[in-house]
């Protein structure tokens, strides 16, 4: 049987992976692509608490769909602000999009 | 070992060398297939973990729709799609803040009685799209959580056709 300290162990890796390319990339599709893995540790640890805690209700389930719906949102408005910029600026290096920054 | 800590492990290891392939490719469409590689890991935890139609969910939303935007985005902005240097010239701190925060993560992990529980008894004959579906629209569920996220995926559509339209003149 696995315990649940696998699960949340990965999960922790794969977050701070993602933390890691949210940081450092430079391209902004990239970052995008690294806050979906931020967002798929949080999904591992929302199911594995539901399963190994409480599986006989459905609520677990509920968290990880409404994380499903945030997630395409986010990628849906932000590969629209990146094609945005994309024709003002001729890029998507995070940064190059310098015109606000202090 | 049994054979599901074998399935574990094997998932682990394959989603975690995606993730790191990810985030040090060059090629940008490199990078979206391993992303594509990581997510169907994650499906293959799910369904260890008994949650079924969630793994479906996960091949259907993120595989099918989210991956395929992120190519579309890599295709519309093609003009650095292989970069020369893929990191900002912060990454060294990058690297220390993530390397930090997994050796908190796992610290605090270990702190914890409640991690080394197992996972008890499933009865697999239950029907959990059926039970999500009743509660995601019974007024005693989640119906509210369920109104509002739809009404949030509306904005993001008709959110994004507004900025990404081209505007009039230019």
């Amino acid at each position: 049987m696995i315990p649940l300290s696998w699960y949340l162990i990965l999960a922790a890796l794969l977050f701070c992976i993602g933390l890691y390319g949210v940081l450092a990339r430079k391209n902004a599709v990239a970052i995008l692509m690294s806050i979906e893995l931020m967002l798929n540790a949080v999904n591992i640890n929302l199911v594995a608490f539901w399963r190994y805690f409480t599986p006989q209700t459905i609520g677990g389930h509920v968290f990880a769909v409404i994380v499903f719906v945030v997630a395409a949102a986010e990628v849906a408005i932000g590969l629209a602000l990146i094609i945005s910029i994309y024709r003002r600026r001729k890029t998507v290096a995070a940064d190059e999009i310098n015109l606000m920054k202090w | 070992m049994t054979a599901m800590q074998g399935v574990f492990l094997f998932a682990a290891g394959l989603i975690l060398w995606a993730a790191f392939m990810m985030v040090t490719r060059q090629n940008l469409v490199h990078a979206a297939f391993y992303l594509i590689l990581a997510l169907f890991g994650v499906a293959i935890l799910f369904v260890l973990l008994d949650a079924g139609f969630l793994a479906v969910i996960q091949v259907s939303v993120y595989i099918g729709a989210i991956s395929i935007m992120m190519i579309f985005a890599v295709m519309l902005t093609r003009g650095d799609v292989i970069e020369e240097d893929p990191v900002n010239k912060n990454y060294g701190w990058a690297l220390l803040l993530a390397a930090l925060f997994a050796f908190g993560l796992i610290i605090l992990i270990g702190q914890w009685p409640a991690v080394a529980s197992l996972a008890g008894d499933f009865d697999s004959s239950r029907d959990l799209a059926r039970e999500l579906g009743v509660a995601l629209f019974s007024p005693q569920g989640f119906v509210i959580p369920s109104e509002v996220a739809s009404v949030l995926l509306l904005a993001a559509l008709i959110g994004s056709l507004v900025v990404a339209r081209r505007q009039k003149g230019k």
